[in-house]
Order: structure tokens, then sequence, then C-alpha cells
């Protein structure tokens, strides 16, 4: 397969901190490349320079074999577009923010209505034209962005987190557009992540990174078949857990992951290991309950990011491990800086990678 | 200009008056009469003021806007003083600022006195556009830099050229600069020591509202300036009670 586009040492320093370091990467025709890597390793500075938003300090990108320089990267800047993570709207209705980039292309009123409640039907908004981005709620408005990026059906496209904020629902439905979008369009797309889950499934190829450098790119088979081996990089990556697996007494497989942590799995297996808990697929409550999850801990919120609809809290519960909650959870359970909470999660929601 | 003595007289003539015949239903009547009788002196007045406040702030909006563009978009050393500025001339006393404009337009020994401006509308358009400018330059500046910086890279990665970014982020603060715009009409249309120190009190040319209300008062015809005060605050309240209902509508939607 040819390369779409290319990154020849590509390295990036916003003052005196280097960013990305001497970065090359080659994204090929039709593919999804998954950029897998924990926060600060460089992920969205690497999709805006594919994007030619932002110019690199040093190194070259090429685009279908032509280099990005100050006097092309207006023109080369229309064959990719990027969401971004944080939804971002101009403040006005659903209809005319699709339009605006269909606009700058000099698309007919016509087409642009066509195309305006194509796209809404792909992420499922049919009829949503007339209303105001700001009356939508957060999953509404991440698939509006999604859709505005669709409309526009670039060579290239980009996505960052394209799910991180989302709740399950929604983000659902964006993993099934962007699998489609691939497949049907054979729209060439990069997303960054730092859910393993998504990781695993979607892509064709993962790139990880650590550090603004690009340790590794190959298969997500061949990634994920060895990960146990490079989990040395792994471990800031969001609720991955590297341990030692045994069969315990009732046939269930528990990991030890250190620092008194014990994590019960579903599936069987024994070794080193390293398992992913997904941060929605755990439950946090004040007091400590009785449920039917096997899972059950004991911690303290020690960072607190706010995501707009959805909350992500950091517990320590002897290793760190992030949950995510509605906001309204989070406003109505009175949660702070250093609360102890409990948090639960069931054997099956332990992903063993 | 009016000697010590006339001065006190005056003042005496005023306090006198305002003692003798200040009856609040008195002074109401009569500035209903006037109000609604179209007294066409009256309306002249209104008109010019409306005018002239009006033209400053298409002023100062037309060179303070760009100013406030670059500012808020652009990087570059000595931002941070210029910011402020424009800040603390917000804050200018409109006397201090007249009388410069004073001197700088007198006809004797200005240095723009040959341009023979002085105790004409022109003189206050400019001294009220001077005057307002730091207000528009430094709410608009706040407006843009309120804007999600991540709007000009929306716009860029829809395919839009740097400039058509930067307008983009213009057209999402554009309710800010429009307040901007709003509050520098109010500070220009209310302010009484630029008109009168550069405009002066000449019947039929240079009159506005807080000039009549002054002159009217001096000259003994209470009744004109009350009219005229009303007027200049119902306008004023009008305006932001417009602005505001504007604002919830929009807020609404």
């Amino acid at each position: 397969m040819k390369a779409i586009a290319e990154l020849r040492n590509v390295t990036k320093t916003f003052a005196k901190k280097t960013v990305l370091d001497s970065v090359n990467l080659q994204i090929l025709d039709g593919e999804i490349l998954a950029l897998l890597g924990p926060n600060g390793s460089g992920k969205t500075t690497l999709l805006k320079i594919l994007a030619s938003i932002l110019r690199p300090t040093d190194g070259e990108i090429h685009f279908c074999g032509v280099k990005v320089t100050d006097q092309n990267v207006e023109k080369i800047r229309m064959e990719s577009t990027l969401v971004f993570q944080k939804t971002v709207l101009f403040s006005t209705t659903v209809y005319d923010n699709i339009a605006y980039g269909l606009r700058i292309r000099k698309v007919t009123k016509n087409e642009i209505d066509y195309k305006v409640a194509q796209v809404l039907k792909l992420v499922r908004l049919e009829g949503f034209e007339k209303r105001s981005t700001k009356k939508l709620s957060g999953g509404e408005q991440q698939r509006v962005a999604l859709a505005r990026a669709l409309a526009l059906n670039t060579r290239l496209l980009l996505l960052d987190e394209p799910t991180a904020n989302l709740d399950p629902k929604n983000a659902g439905i964006i993993e099934e557009v962007i699998a489609t979008t691939n497949q049907e369009l054979k729209t060439t797309i990069v997303m960054a992540t730092h859910n393993m889950f998504q990781a695993k499934s979607l892509p064709h190829r993962i790139a990880l990174m650590e550090d603004g450098r690009i340790t590794e790119v190959e298969t997500s088979k061949e990634i994920f078949g060895k990960l146990s081996k490079t989990l040395a990089s792994f471990a800031a990556v969001e609720n991955t857990f590297a341990g030692t697996a045994k069969i315990s007494e009732d046939g269930s497989t528990l990991i030890d992951v250190g620092n008194g942590v014990q994590i019960v799995a579903a599936a069987k297996n024994v070794g080193e290991v390293s398992v992913f808990v997904s941060p929605e697929d755990i439950i946090l409550s004040k007091s400590r309950f009785e449920s039917s999850a096997r899972n059950m801990f004991k911690g303290k919120i020690v960072e607190i990011l706010d995501l707009g609809s959805v909350v992500r809290l950091k517990v320590d519960i002897g290793k760190p491990i992030t949950v995510q909650i509605t906001k309204r959870s989070f406003n109505e359970m009175g949660l702070n800086l250093n609360t102890e909470v409990f948090l639960a999660f069931k054997a099956s929601s332990v992903q063993i990678i | 200009m009016p000697t010590t003595i006339q001065r006190q007289s005056l003042s005496r003539a005023v306090f006198v008056g305002l003692r003798s015949s200040m009856n609040m239903l008195d002074g109401l009547i009569a500035t209903l009469q006037l109000s609604f009788s179209v007294d066409p002196r009256i309306i002249e007045i209104t008109l010019r003021s409306l005018f002239v406040s009006g033209s400053a702030a298409l002023i100062a909006a037309l060179w303070g806007i760009p100013i406030a563009t670059i500012i808020a978009m652009k990087d570059f050393h000595g931002k941070f003083l210029i910011k402020t500025i424009f800040n603390s001339l917000i804050g200018i006393p409109t006397v201090a600022l007249g009388f410069l404009l004073f001197l700088t337009f007198s006809r004797e020994n200005g240095p723009l006195g040959f341009l023979r401006l002085l105790y004409t509308p022109t003189a206050i358009i400019i001294g009220e556009a001077i005057l307002i400018t730091p207000i528009i330059v430094s709410l608009a500046t706040t407006a843009i830099e309120a804007v999600d910086p991540e709007i000009a890279n929306l716009a860029r990665t829809l395919g839009a050229s740097e400039s058509q970014a930067s307008f983009v982020v213009l057209k999402e603060a554009l309710e800010g600069i429009f307040l901007a715009g709003i509050a520098s009409f109010n500070r220009a249309i209310g302010e009484l020591g630029i008109a009168q120190f550069v405009g002066g009190f000449i019947y039929g040319q240079t009159e506005l509202l807080t000039t009549g209300i002054w002159i009217e008062l001096q000259l003994g015809n209470q009744r004109t300036s009350i009219a005229l005060m009303i007027i200049l605050l119902t306008m004023v309240f009008t305006i932001n009670l417009a602005l505001n209902t504007i604002q919830r509508i929009r807020g609404r939607e």
C-alpha cells in the first residue's frame, strides 16, 4: 500500500519543551492507524501537524508525495480534517456548522443541503439541521463535530480521542461511523486514543507513543500479541495494569498487579499478563456497598478532570485507576479531592490483553 | 470666558432658581409638555447628540476593533504593556482630555489650530472618539480573547485561510464587540467635559444634550434642562433595555 502522508524526522518544541522528538511515520492509504499512548505523549500535537494547522519546528511532512511548505499549506489543509478531543463548535446552528467547510470549498447550496442531511443521518442526528449547537448534549455535539468533518469527504480524517468524553451509547455510534467511513468511503483515518480496548478493535495498525516519540508501529494483532513484553512503556496508559495471573480456587483468574492490588478477571489466564478496565465500567460509591461485582476497592480521589458532561476521577487504590462518571452524579455525590470512595467492577469487565 | 463675578452670580442665580421653583411635579409636567409638544430645538439637540456620539462610536470602532483584533490574536513583545495602557486610559477624566484637546485645537496657538475645528461638532466627535477608544479596545480585546482558542484552528482544519479563520473568531466574539460599541456610545453621549471644552455652547451649532442641560440651567431655563435630562436618561435606559432583551432572547435560543 502506498503512503498518503509521511512524517520525516518531525520535531516540535513549545517554549523549549520538546513535544515531538524526531518522529518518522507513514500513513498508508485506506488504513485506520491508532496513535496509542498516555496523556502528554504527543498524540494531539502529531495530529495537528498532520492536519497542517501546526507547523513542525524541524523535519518534513509529505502529503500525497508533495512536501508541505508555508506556501502550499493552506491548499494541502483541504485534503485532511481534524476532529478535536474537546468538542469545538461554532455558536450557530448544526446546519451552519456542517456547511462551513463546504461553503469554503464553494459547494452549491443544493449540494450542501444534501450533504448535511446525509452526514446527519450517518451520525443518527436526522432533522437536527436547525437546532442551535449550544442546546445539544455533549454526545450530540461530538457527533455534530464528526459529521462536520465527514461532510468534507477529505482523503485523510484525523480524530483526537473521538470517544474519550462520551457515554457508551454515543461512543458506540461514533466507533461505528468510523468503521463505516473507512470501509465504505475508503477514507484513511488516524485516531489518537488511550483506550486500549478501542485500539484493539478498530485500527489496522497501531503506533505506540511515549514522551514525544513513536516507539513501535505494527499491526494491532502484532502489538497486542507481544504487549506484555513491552509493558514498561505502557504502564502510563490509563487503567492498564501488568501483573502475574493465577487461577484461583473458584476458577476465576486472579491477577496480582502489585501494591496489594489484586484484580479478578473472568477470562482464564496464567503468567505475566496485562489487563485493562474501561473507566466507564467502574461503579463508584461513597460507602461500601453490596454487589455482584467481584472487584471491590477502597481508595481516595487524587485527581478530578472535568470533561463537560462527564467527569474523570483518578482514584488511588494502591494503584491509580481512572473512573468515569456523569457530571450529574459527580455533583450529586458531592465528590472532592481526597474524598474516600469505593469502586466496583465485574470480573467480566476486566480485559486481559 | 465669564469673569469670576459673573460666574458667582450665575451660580447664585441657578441656586436661587432651584430653591424657589424646584418642584418635581412642575418639572415633570413641563418635561412631558416639552417632550410631546415637539419643540424643534429639543429635537435638534437630541438628533445632534445622537449624531455626534454615534459618529464618535463608529470612528472608535473603525480603528479600535482592528487594534483589539491584533492585540488579542497576535503574540508580540509589549502586549501586556499595551493592554495595561488601554485599560488605564478607560478612566481618563473627560475634563483633562477636554482641556488637552482645547489646547491642541486652540485657534491662537494650538498645534492643530490651523484646522479651525475648535467649537465645531467635528471637534467633539474627534474628542469623544479618542475618549472611548480605550473602552472599545479593552472590551473588544477581552471579547476576542474569550473565544475558544481552538475556534481558529477549527476553521483552518475545515479549510479556511488565515484571514477567513480570523474572521470566524471575530464573528464568534461579535456579541462582546457589539456590547463594547454600545458601552462606548453610552460613555460618549453622557460625557460633558469634552463637549464643553471643544464644543462650547454655540446655539444651534454645538449644543448637545449634556451641554444643553448645563447651559439651559445657567440661563434659568430649568424646564428645558429637565426635559433634556429626561431625554438623555430615557435614551440611555432604552438602549440598555433593548440590549439586555436582545441578549436574553439570544441566550434562550
